[in-house]
């Protein structure tokens, strides 16, 4: 009689910690390293590399670059996976097994944080120090602060972008302006001479301050001021440094420079896709704008009926002597730690991102900032007046980036709808504003942890 | 006597009976495995999954760890986003569920009373319920955009106001309201066969009783299409517990955020007024790596749903209509 029973308790238990040993395995992926791989050797080893990249231009670059390192390492394979969006990539890390990628590269910066502290990407810092390579000699500031996150480089840059003014040479003609702004009080001044209104609306806008302006984000924007967005304690100082304030302030003094931020959104809905011909700066319907150095290339291909030229976006006026820097960003590339070939994995990053040859012909090709500093320097550089300033912007010690976080790119998403609420006018309180958005970034930072 | 007689039935009995009825069990459940299985998998699993995970702090990449309350805690009350996301979730449910259901009703009504062209219109007024969902909500936000758009170019021509639309977050949720609305068919196609199904005979009993166009509607029609109606509205809210791309793709659009390093998207726009809970599953999941907070999310979107299926079913018992 007790048989029974004692039957469905086991058959209880079994199913329990089936289901408990389920839960417990379920999505948590394989994290085993793999060091090893006897690629030194000579042994033959296939990696599989996986990138976002898509247009042709984009993908034969990266292909020559691939056939380059091969001929160097006859014995390393690599399988190359094009347009692969993050989303995708990540699922794959959290799945791991052998049909990961070894090498995964990703346009966003800002998940960086997740990637190092989970340990999905591994730390890049034994093989820097096995091949003598000094990461602060070998790339700009900017680009090793976001591929690495507290003392853990698990990425490294892989061409970057830089940030700077375009602006419309016939347009700065017409209005009497000779020379960029190199301050943002010249810059206001610039923008509202260079407006030229048309009934209720603008013919032509100096600039588009709003947060929704494509490029015009806070995070953009603070890349003139050169803010570090967490002390030292890791939590947020964006109440308490006072350039934040100072940012919010410029630019909500412009928004009313330029007729209030009703008829600059009404104006902004006018605007076709950013990337594309009908870009509002290529058709003229803004004289200036913010954007990164892929848009040289554009605008040459688009061609544009103006004449037009580059320069270092404009510094606050109590910052004037920082002039030339800018915001940064780029594409970064890291190992997999599933990984079960390293150090063959290791040998073709290395070459991706400090081989000066093949980032210099990458970057051409695709018309992005280089990621090393020797690569910067490089005479084999597009020569273009236009595109250096963007090199100058990298080089600069002074420029800056969103520093990488726990929780990717979270606190900025804080700190963007806090400038849609405020440049509305739907937060009044500037300092009470900050000091919610602080709180509500320490908030989700402890909750990431 | 007759209890000894009852009690050696008893155990008499049940041995035979006990083999026909485990025979016929497990004829049952092999009959219903198929279902049973798919239930499990993808059912219970992934349910008991997301309210054990509610409990844990997980970011996707690395083991589980349980932290009690907490990710209900953050999401209650220091999840910013979570109340206004309630709230805009629930505005749709109520609003957006009610005018799909009367106008879909309204036009399979309008239709089954056309002389010709029935052929015609049905088409037209299904098509739309075909495009995809992302495709239609691009088109929706280029026709409504407040500066280049020909729905405003159209309307200031007339001298009417010109509203935001996707920009403005008064207008955001009427004009996705306005989207549901344009794919109607699947409502229309399925009232239309139950009004089809109304016996001609009850109509002209009401008519020779008096009854006007309403009473006729009261007392005729609705009686015999309101399990139809019940199962539109209650597959209508479930639906829109899981309204995910026309939102995201609506935001997108008309934000001109293309997202990135400096320039992250999160869903909303504009000031949050689009913002739904199914987006924020997402969004704290995948972009936040804080699936327990996700989950907590989708726990409550399975009560809300199933309180409102509940609800639905037991004050209008369930679909039967008047007559059953």
């Amino acid at each position: 009689m007790h048989t029974p029973r004692r039957s469905r308790r086991a058959l209880a238990a079994v199913t329990g910690s089936a289901v408990l040993a389920l839960f417990a395995t379920a999505c948590t992926g394989t994290n085993s390293t793999g060091g090893t791989d006897d690629s030194a050797s000579g042994k033959d080893v296939s990696i599989t590399f996986w990138h976002g990249w898509s247009q042709d231009n984009e993908t034969k670059a990266i292909n020559d670059n691939v056939a380059a390192f091969e001929k160097l390492h006859p014995n390393i394979h690599v399988k190359v996976v094009a347009n692969i969006a993050d989303d995708k990539s990540e699922q794959a890390l959290r799945a791991g097994g052998p049909d990961a990628p070894d090498v995964v590269s990703s346009f966003t910066t800002d998940n960086v944080g997740k990637f190092c502290s989970a340990k999905v990407w591994t730390d890049l810092t034994p093989f820097l120090k096995k091949d003598g390579i000094d990461p602060v000699k070998t790339f700009p500031s900017a680009m090793l602060k976001y591929s690495q996150f507290e003392g853990n480089q698990c990425s490294l840059p892989l061409l970057g972008d830089a940030y700077g003014l375009y602006y419309n040479k016939t347009a700065f003609a017409a209005a009497g302006i000779t020379s960029p702004p190199k301050t943002l009080s010249e810059f206001d001044a610039d923008a509202v001479k260079l407006t030229v209104a048309n009934g209720d609306g603008y013919k032509q806008l100096g600039f588009m301050p709003d947060f929704h302006g494509y490029e015009s984000t806070p995070s953009h924007f603070l890349g003139q001021y050169g803010v570090s967005y967490f002390g030292a304690d890791g939590k947020s100082d964006i109440a308490s440094d006072p350039k934040i304030a100072a940012m919010y302030t410029w630019q909500k003094g412009l928004i009313g420079k330029l007729g209030g931020f009703d008829k600059l959104e009404k104006y902004r809905s006018s605007f076709g896709d950013e990337f594309s011909a009908k870009n509002p700066f290529e058709t003229g319907q803004v004289a200036m704008a913010i954007d990164g150095e892929w848009r040289t290339a554009s605008i040459a291909t688009d061609k544009v009926t103006f004449d037009w030229a580059t320069a270092p976006f404009p510094v606050p006026d109590d910052q004037a002597a920082t002039y030339g820097r800018g915001y940064q960003t780029g594409t970064i590339v890291g190992i997999a730690r599933s990984s079960q070939k390293q150090a063959a994995a290791w040998e073709f990053v290395k070459y991706l991102t400090t081989d000066t040859d093949a980032v210099v012909s990458f970057a051409n090709a695709i018309h992005n900032v280089p990621s090393t500093m020797d690569a910067l320097s490089s005479p084999k550089l597009d020569n273009d007046p236009n595109f250096k300033t963007f090199l100058d912007v990298a080089k600069n010690p002074a420029s800056s980036t969103t520093p990488s976080s726990i929780n990717g790119g979270a606190y900025q998403i804080s700190m963007q709808n806090f400038g849609y609420d405020f440049e509305a006018g739907k937060q009044a309180d500037l300092q009470a504003g900050l000091t919610k958005t602080a709180q509500e970034i320490d908030a989700a930072v402890t909750q990431a942890k | 006597m007759a209890l000894e007689r009852m009690t050696v039935a008893r155990t008499e009995v049940p041995a035979a009976l006990k083999r026909k009825r485990r025979r016929e069990t497990a004829r049952t459940l092999a009959f219903l495995s198929p279902w049973l299985i798919g239930f499990g998998f993808f059912f219970l699993y992934p349910l008991i999954s997301t309210v054990y995970f509610s409990f844990m702090r997980y970011d996707g990449f690395t083991a589980p760890v349980f932290t009690g309350l907490k990710n209900w805690d953050y999401v209650f009350t220091k999840y910013p986003f979570f109340w206004q996301g309630l709230q805009n979730t629930l505005w749709l449910v109520v609003v957006m569920v009610t005018l799909r259901v009367a106008f879909g009703l309204g036009i399979g009504m309008l239709i089954t009373k056309l002389k010709t062209g029935v052929g015609f219109f049905r088409t037209l007024f299904y098509l739309p319920y075909l495009a995809p969902p992302v495709a239609a909500t691009m088109a929706f936000a280029f026709l409504l955009n407040p500066g280049t758009g020909p729905v405003n170019h159209f309307l200031g021509k007339l001298g009417l106001p010109q509203p935001g639309w996707f920009t403005d977050p008064s207008w955001s949720k009427p004009a996705l309201t306005m989207l549901a609305m344009w794919g109607i068919g699947d409502l229309m196609v399925i009232f239309m066969a139950s009004l089809l199904d109304v016996p001609k005979e009850q109509y002209e009993a009401a008519e020779l009783d008096g009854a006007g166009p309403w009473q006729r509607f009261r007392y005729v029609t609705y009686p015999n299409i309101s399990p139809i109606v019940m199962f539109a509205v209650v597959t209508g809210v479930i639906q829109t517990m899981q309204y995910y791309t026309q939102a995201i793709v609506a935001g997108k659009v008309a934000s001109g955020i293309i997202g990135g390093s400096g320039q992250a998207f999160e869903p909303g726009y504009p000031h949050g007024s689009t913002w739904t809970l199914p987006q924020m599953v997402y969004s704290l999941g995948f972009q936040r790596f804080d699936t327990g907070s996700a989950c907590v999310i989708a726990v409550v979107l399975f009560v809300i749903s199933m309180a409102f299926t509940s609800l639905l079913l037991r004050r209008n018992a369930g679909f039967l209509s008047s007559e059953d």
